[in-house]
C-alpha cells in the first residue's frame, strides 16, 4: 500500500510499532487505506488527514491505552474536541484495534456505529462524543479534576482541538482555569491548519502560555518533532502543543 | 425560618464528607457556604471562577471519571446560558450529575429579569431522563437533596426557592401527596405554591395534590385523582405557566379532560420589588388563583368517563 498523504516537510514514519488486530497487523502505512474503506476515495486532502499525524504518534507512542484497558480507570484519555471529519481518528483506532476494520466501510450509514461525528457510547475507545465545537476541553479540565479528586495522578487527559474551534469561547474559560489550577496531567494538542477567519501569528500559543501553560510549537507532521512535543516534562502545568499542518485552503 | 438555601452547603458538605464520589462544582456563587467544605477535601470542591460552560463541562469530565458532582449556581446561569452543555456533555455523553438552582422565578425581584429564570424546567423538559425536584420546605429540600446525590448517575435538578410553605410535608423523592380531597376537580400544586393553594380553594370540592417531583411526572397519582375528582385538572406551578400541560394532556389522552396551566407568565414584567409583588403580578396569589381557579372548576362540564 502506497502512502498518498501530502506529508510536510521534515516528515518522518515512526509507524514501527504495530497492533495485531484479529491477526492483522496495521502500521501508519496502513491508514490511508483504513481511511479509504470510509470515503471511497484513494487519496486524501490535506483537510481529511490534518490530524492523521498527531493521533497516529498519540495513540502508536504515547498514550497508556489499549483495546484491553478503555474502562480502566489508569488509563490515559484521548478527547477528541473536533469531531468533524473523523475519519483519521477511526482509522487510527481501526489500526490500533479499538475497533473492527469491517466497521469501517459503513461510515455514517443508519446502522453504523460510525458517524461523521463519533459517538462515545457507539465507539469503542472514544471518551467522549464531539461535534459542536469548544465541549472537549472543558471536559477534559473536569477530567482531569476527577482523576486528582480520586488520586490518580498518573494517567494523562489529552484533549485535541482545532485552531478554528479556539474561536469558542468556552475553550478560554478552561484555558484560564486550568492554568492557575496547575492541572499538570491535562495536555491540548492544536491542530493548526489555519482555518480561523480571525487569527494573528502565534497567538495561539500565546494565548495557552498567558494563561500559565507549558507551550510548544511543532510541525504537526514530523513524527518525532510530535513526539518530543508530547512528552515534554511540564511540571506544575498543563501542557499544549500546537501541531502546524497545511492550511486548510490556500 | 432559613431558606432552602441555607440548607444546602451544610447538606452537601456532611454527603463530601460522607461519600467520597461527591464532589461540588461551583462558579463563585454560593462559594462561602463551602469554605469549611473546601478545607477538608479540596480536589472535591471546586470553584471554577465566572465560567458556566466550563462549570457544566467540567462537572461532566468529573462524571465520566466515576464522580457524582454537585454543580449549583443561579437557575439563569446553570440552566439557561450552558444549555448545549447540559444537552451535550450530560446527556449526549451519557453522564449524570445533581445541578442545584438558586433564585428560581424571582427570589431576588429587585435584582430583575437577567436573575430570573422561570423557564428552567420547560428548558430541561426538552430534554430526556432529567428528575426534577421542586420542594416546597427547607425541611423538604434537604430530603430530595440527598435523593438526588444517591439516585446512582442520574441526572438530577433540584430548584431551591426563597418561596418556602409554612409546614414541610415528608417526601420521597418520586409521588405526589394527597392533600385535600373533593369531587369536581384536580389541583396539582408545585412545590412553595402550595399554601396560597390551600387558602385559595377553601371551600372547593377539589381535590389537592402536592408535587415536590415532577419529572417524571407521577401521572398514577393523577390518574387515581381524577377517578373520584373527575377530569378537570389545574397545574399551579411556580414556574412558566404550562409548563407540565403537555404532560397532563399526555396522562389523560384517553379520556375527555380540560387542563388549565397556571403559573409564571411569559411576558417580561420590567418591574423590581419583592416576591410578593410578583406572585402577585402573574396571579399567584391566594385571591387570584381562588378566582381562576374556582371560575375554571365551575365552568367545566367534561362528562365523566364511563
Amino acid at each position: 500500500m502506497t502512502l498518498d498523504l501530502k506529508l510536510g516537510r521534515g516528515c518522518t514514519i515512526v509507524g514501527m510499532t504495530t497492533t495485531e488486530e484479529r491477526g492483522r497487523v496495521h502500521t501508519y502505512a496502513d491508514l490511508p487505506g483504513l481511511m479509504s474503506l470510509m470515503t471511497g476515495d484513494e487519496k486524501h486532502g490535506p483537510a481529511a488527514t490534518s490530524t492523521l499525524d498527531v493521533l497516529w504518534v498519540l495513540y502508536d507512542r504515547v498514550l497508556r491505552v489499549d483495546p484491553e484497558h478503555v474502562d480502566d480507570p489508569g488509563r490515559d484519555r484521548f478527547l477528541l474536541s473536533k469531531g468533524h471529519g473523523p475519519m483519521a481518528y477511526y482509522a487510527v483506532l481501526a489500526a490500533k484495534g479499538f475497533l473492527p476494520v469491517d466497521w469501517l466501510p459503513g461510515f455514517g450509514r443508519y446502522d453504523s456505529p460510525l458517524g461523521h461525528h463519533p459517538d462515545r457510547t457507539l465507539v469503542p475507545g472514544a471518551e467522549i462524543g464531539s461535534g459542536s465545537l469548544g465541549h472537549g476541553l472543558p471536559i477534559a479540565v473536569g477530567t482531569a479534576l476527577g482523576l486528582r479528586a480520586q488520586g490518580l495522578t498518573e494517567p494523562a487527559v489529552w484533549a485535541l482541538i482545532g485552531d478554528a474551534e479556539l474561536d469558542e469561547g468556552s475553550n478560554h474559560e478552561a484555558i484560564a482555569f486550568a492554568g492557575p489550577a496547575g492541572l499538570e496531567r491535562l495536555h491540548t494538542v492544536v491542530v493548526d491548519n489555519a482555518s480561523a477567519s480571525h487569527a494573528l501569528p502565534g497567538g495561539i500559543a500565546a494565548r495557552f502560555e498567558a494563561a500559565g501553560w507549558s507551550a510548544v510549537t511543532v510541525d504537526g507532521r514530523d513524527h518525532e518533532a510530535l513526539y518530543a512535543a508530547f512528552t515534554a516534562p511540564h511540571p506544575g502545568r498543563p501542557h499544549v502543543v500546537v501541531a502546524r499542518v497545511e492550511p486548510k485552503s490556500v | 425560618m432559613d431558606t432552602m438555601r441555607d440548607r444546602f452547603a451544610p447538606v452537601v458538605t456532611r454527603l463530601l464528607d460522607e461519600d467520597p464520589r461527591v464532589a461540588v462544582v461551583l462558579a463563585e456563587i454560593g462559594k462561602d457556604g463551602f469554605a469549611e467544605a473546601l478545607r477538608r477535601h479540596p480536589d472535591r470542591v471546586v470553584n471554577v471562577g465566572i465560567r458556566e460552560q466550563l462549570l457544566v463541562g467540567a462537572g461532566a469530565g468529573m462524571a465520566l471519571t466515576g464522580l457524582r458532582p454537585v454543580v449549583h449556581t443561579f437557575a439563569s446561569f446553570l440552566v439557561e446560558r450552558p444549555f448545549e452543555q447540559l444537552k451535550l456533555d450530560l446527556g449526549h455523553q451519557d453522564a449524570g450529575a445533581v445541578l442545584v438552582s438558586a433564585a428560581a422565578s424571582f427570589d431576588w425581584p429587585a435584582g430583575g429579569y437577567t436573575h430570573m429564570a422561570p423557564g428552567d424546567v420547560a428548558l430541561l423538559d426538552t430534554l430526556d431522563g432529567w428528575t426534577v425536584h421542586v420542594p416546597g420546605h427547607p425541611d423538604e429540600a434537604e430530603t430530595l437533596l440527598r435523593h438526588a446525590v444517591a439516585a446512582g448517575d442520574d441526572k438530577v435538578y433540584v430548584r431551591l426557592s426563597v418561596q418556602s410553605n409554612a409546614e414541610a410535608f415528608a417526601v420521597d423523592g418520586e409521588r405526589f401527596r394527597t392533600v385535600r380531597e373533593g369531587r369536581s376537580g384536580v389541583v396539582v400544586a408545585v412545590g412553595p405554591v402550595l399554601d396560597a393553594v390551600l387558602t385559595a380553594t377553601e371551600g372547593l370540592d377539589v381535590t389537592v395534590l402536592y408535587a415536590t417531583t415532577v419529572r417524571p411526572f407521577d401521572t398514577a397519582a393523577l390518574r387515581r385523582a381524577t377517578e373520584t375528582a373527575g377530569t378537570d385538572v389545574v397545574l399551579v406551578e411556580p414556574y412558566l405557566a404550562g409548563t407540565s400541560t403537555a404532560v397532563v394532556n399526555d396522562a389523560l389522552s384517553d379520556v375527555p379532560h380540560r387542563v388549565l396551566g397556571l403559573g409564571v407568565a411569559r411576558r417580561e414584567l420590567r418591574r423590581y420589588g419583592r416576591v410578593e409583588e410578583h406572585v402577585a403580578a402573574h396571579g399567584l396569589d391566594a385571591r387570584s388563583l381562588r378566582r381562576r381557579i374556582g371560575d375554571f372548576v365551575a365552568g367545566g362540564a367534561v362528562t365523566m368517563p364511563a
